[in-house]
Parts: structure tokens; C-alpha cells; sequence
């Protein structure tokens, strides 16, 4: 068999990776668990001459928390160190459950949070997570760094504002709200292990009289991009929760999805699907709002 | 691209190996230290044959650079044998080791389970093997000769029979 021939570079400094990147911007990809790149260049649908590994590169692998700063994933972190980590499970339960049920374990033990970003597939399962938490990405090159919101990132499957000399450093999620929930649920088929037919992201935050001060929902697998709900989020705000409100702001989670037909599943079907999701996701948010 | 040397620490013996950038740790095992436990399967990650621990997690091999393991303890199906995981014979005696391909990546999923879960519930035997497609035997035997493995791993480091 005939070998797709690329270069590795293992720089242990982030100022050498970044050098690496600029130096070989026209045909360099990030290498990190490397589950989503070595597929295609090994079966030559994606031709990079250089691949820059970070793995080798110190600090960037941490996951901090702080009560007022928030969460920070460094590039990386591993999904399942991400799902393990206490502060996830605690503060960030829509975040933890995707990388807790996204993939295998052998591949949360190699994928990065970070990497499922940068792939900016429409079904990224944490990218639906991290939207539904308002999260944003720290992009770094040789001359600098820029914060960009999440929901501003992608541009289309497989696309995103990031630079070729460019890489994601960290991603930074603010502390959620006092009486505030969140919940993510994913609809796989068996056998399937690879992508989801669809995942549905959700955030509630409580005022103190119980009605809805904040709303996120975020939808996977069913638009060119994994993109928030913005029509259901502004229907659920200011309202008191309940069964019916749920109901139409699932609904209007279904009118900002465009979902395709694939081998996976039909549109029909994940549109039918968003809308038990989304009633679900809602459901476990308020519950978990009113635990808080 | 210009071949380099790396260090592979297998199974607890040490090799030094001349790899090209772009082979991964599954050829490196099968074909230059001939360690063919480990099985190729889909290639992309996907049905569990190629399954190693790396550092003591489980990998898929099939999409690991070989480069990318320099300095790192990799333990593969001959490991565990060598190494007298109770789990390759409790596999024998439940009846859980009939298919010959599939059954070395499960047994090191096994393994990475054990490590991390000295108990497990069916729930996370479950979730454990939720990275392997289609075993010949079934699940419920898997499950119950993991069960064993893990009471054997409690007794011996409880001191009992080893």
C-alpha cells in the first residue's frame, strides 16, 4: 500500500508550535488525538504536508476552574479527562454528559475537546454543549491572541473563522448563574459510534420568583453547523416554566433546524427528534435550576 | 520523509525503532516488533480490534502515530497474558473468548476498565466495552467474566490465592 507521506513536528513550546504553523501555513494542520485527522490522511482525502503536534507541548493540557473567572480547557485536554474533571460534573453537566457519551473510550481518551471545535462537524456534540454554555475560544498565533465567541466560530461543515497559522490555546466558559441548569442529550444510532443523528444543548437560569431569567438551546446534527435557537430562547425568557411553554419553545428549536437525509437518519426524523430533545433537555435544565 | 528513532516501552521491554512520520503504532506493533496480538479492524477508530493502553489508558492504535509514542509504556494482549491478568483466562472459562479477532482489543478494554473501576456495575462493563463492535460470543459472557476478573484482582490484593 502506498503511504500518504506528511511530516510530524513535536514542538514543546507553544512559541515553537506557533512558529511551526506560520512557517508551513500553506498545507499544516494541528495534530492532537489526531482521531479525526488520521482517517482522511491516511486514506488521502486530506493532503497536509505538515502536521504540528502539540502533545508534547507544556501547560496546555489543563482544565482550571475558579468561581468567578469560570471553567478554562486547555487545547489539550483529553474528552475524557473532561468529563472526569469534578468541577465539569458539578458546574457544566451539558458539557460533561458529551464528552462523557460522544465517540468510544479509546477515542475520549485521545480526542480533544478542542479538536472537536476545530473540526467544526455540524454534529460536534461538545461544540453543541459549549454553545449552549456561552463559551469562548482563546485563538493564538505568533503575533497574538483573540477571543471569539463559540456561536461566532463556525462558518460551514468543516469551516471556522480560525487562520492557518492559527490554533485554539484554550477555551474559556463563564461560571454559570446561581439557579442555573443545564443538560445535554444526544440521539445515536447503534453501531454508530462516530456522530450522533442529532443532540440537543440547553441552559436555564431562575430569577428568584421562578420564571426564566436566562435561556440557551443549542441543536447538533441538523444544520449545516451546530448552532444556537435564538426564536426559542426568546420565548422562554421572562416566562414562568412549564409543560406548555416547553412544548413551543421545543417547537421553535424544530423551525431552526435544517436537517438533511443520510444514511443515519431521514430530516423527518431528526426534525421529530429535536422536538423530544429539546423537551427533555428543557425538562432537566429547570429541575437542575431548582436544585442549584 | 526522513525516518526517525524512536523508543517504545512494550509490554515492559524497551525497543528502539526506526518509524517514517506517517505509520501508526498498530503497524509499528504488527509488523516491526512482530507483536501481532493486536488486530486491524476498520482503520478509523470505530470497531475495538486495535485497542492498546498507552500510559495505562486505552487507545485505538489504528490512529495513533507511532512518533507521537516515543518514551511512552504501551502494553498490548501479549502483555496481559505474560503479565498473569486474571482476565485472560477468566475470558477462557466463561466461554467469553471465542472470537480470535475481536477478543485482544476486548481484553484490553477490560484491562483499562479494571484499572479505573476495581468493581464495576453491568452499567459501566457496559459503557467499558460501548468501544467494540459485534464480539463472537455476546455480551453477557464478557460481562460476567469481567465480573470474575475483578473479584480475582480484589482477592489477590487482598493476599489471597494468586
Amino acid at each position: 500500500m502506498t503511504q500518504p507521506r506528511f511530516e510530524v513536528h513535536q514542538p514543546t513550546t507553544l512559541e515553537e508550535a506557533l512558529d511551526l504553523l506560520a512557517r508551513h501555513r500553506t498545507s499544516v494542520r494541528v495534530l492532537a488525538g489526531g482521531t479525526a485527522l488520521l482517517p482522511g490522511l491516511r486514506a488521502g482525502s486530506l493532503a497536509v504536508a505538515h502536521l504540528v503536534s502539540v502533545n508534547r507541548v507544556r501547560g496546555l493540557r489543563q482544565i482550571g476552574f475558579a468561581e468567578d473567572d469560570g471553567l478554562v480547557i486547555g487545547a489539550g485536554a483529553r474528552l475524557s479527562e473532561v468529563a472526569d474533571h469534578s468541577a465539569v460534573q458539578r458546574h457544566y453537566p451539558a458539557l460533561a454528559a458529551a464528552c462523557r457519551e460522544m465517540a468510544t473510550p479509546q477515542v475520549r481518551h485521545m480526542a480533544t475537546v478542542a479538536g472537536n471545535l476545530a473540526g467544526a462537524a455540524p454534529f460536534a456534540d461538545a461544540a453543541v454543549a459549549l454553545l449552549a454554555h456561552q463559551a469562548s475560544l482563546v485563538l493564538v498565533e505568533r503575533g497574538g491572541r483573540r477571543q471569539v465567541e463559540l456561536d461566532r466560530f463556525f462558518t460551514g461543515p468543516g469551516g471556522h473563522v480560525m487562520e492557518p497559522m492559527e490554533m485554539i490555546e484554550a477555551i474559556r466558559v463563564p461560571a454559570p448563574p446561581r439557579r442555573s441548569g443545564s443538560c445535554y442529550r444526544r440521539l445515536a444510532s447503534p453501531g454508530r459510534v462516530d456522530r450522533p443523528v442529532a443532540g440537543v444543548a440547553g441552559f436555564l437560569t431562575l430569577d428568584l420568583g421562578g420564571g426564566i431569567l436566562g435561556a440557551r438551546l443549542a441543536l447538533g446534527g441538523v444544520a449545516s453547523i451546530p448552532r444556537r435557537c435564538p426564536e426559542a430562547e426568546a420565548l422562554l425568557l421572562g416566562q414562568k416554566p412549564d409543560e406548555a411553554l416547553f412544548r413551543r419553545a421545543a417547537a421553535a428549536c424544530v423551525r431552526a433546524a435544517h436537517p438533511a437525509d443520510d444514511p443515519l437518519a431521514s430530516a423527518n426524523y431528526r426534525r421529530l427528534m429535536v422536538a423530544v430533545l429539546a423537551e427533555r433537555v428543557l425538562k432537566a435544565c429547570l429541575a437542575r435550576a431548582l436544585e442549584a | 520523509m526522513a525516518k526517525r528513532i524512536i523508543e517504545l516501552v512494550v509490554n515492559r521491554d524497551r525497543y528502539q525503532v526506526a518509524v517514517a512520520p506517517e505509520r501508526t503504532l498498530l503497524e509499528v506493533l504488527r509488523e516491526d516488533l512482530r507483536l501481532t496480538g493486536t488486530k486491524r479492524g476498520c482503520g478509523e477508530g470505530t470497531c475495538g480490534a486495535c485497542t492498546v493502553l498507552v500510559d495505562g489508558r486505552s487507545v485505538s492504535s489504528c490512529l495513533t502515530l507511532a512518533v507521537e509514542c516515543h518514551q511512552r509504556e504501551i502494553t498490548t494482549v501479549e502483555g496481559l497474558a505474560s503479565q498473569g491478568h486474571p482476565l485472560v483466562a477468566s475470558l477462557a472459562a466463561h466461554g467469553a473468548a471465542s472470537g480470535g479477532f475481536g477478543t485482544p482489543g476486548l481484553l484490553m478494554s477490560a484491562a483499562d476498565l479494571l484499572s479505573r473501576h476495581p468493581d464495576p456495575g453491568p452499567q459501566e462493563i457496559g459503557e467499558g466495552l460501548a468501544g467494540h463492535l459485534a464480539p463472537g460470543t455476546g455480551y453477557g459472557r464478557l460481562a460476567a467474566a469481567i465480573a470474575a476478573s475483578a473479584r480475582e484482582l480484589a482477592d489477590r490484593k487482598a493476599g489471597g490465592p494468586a
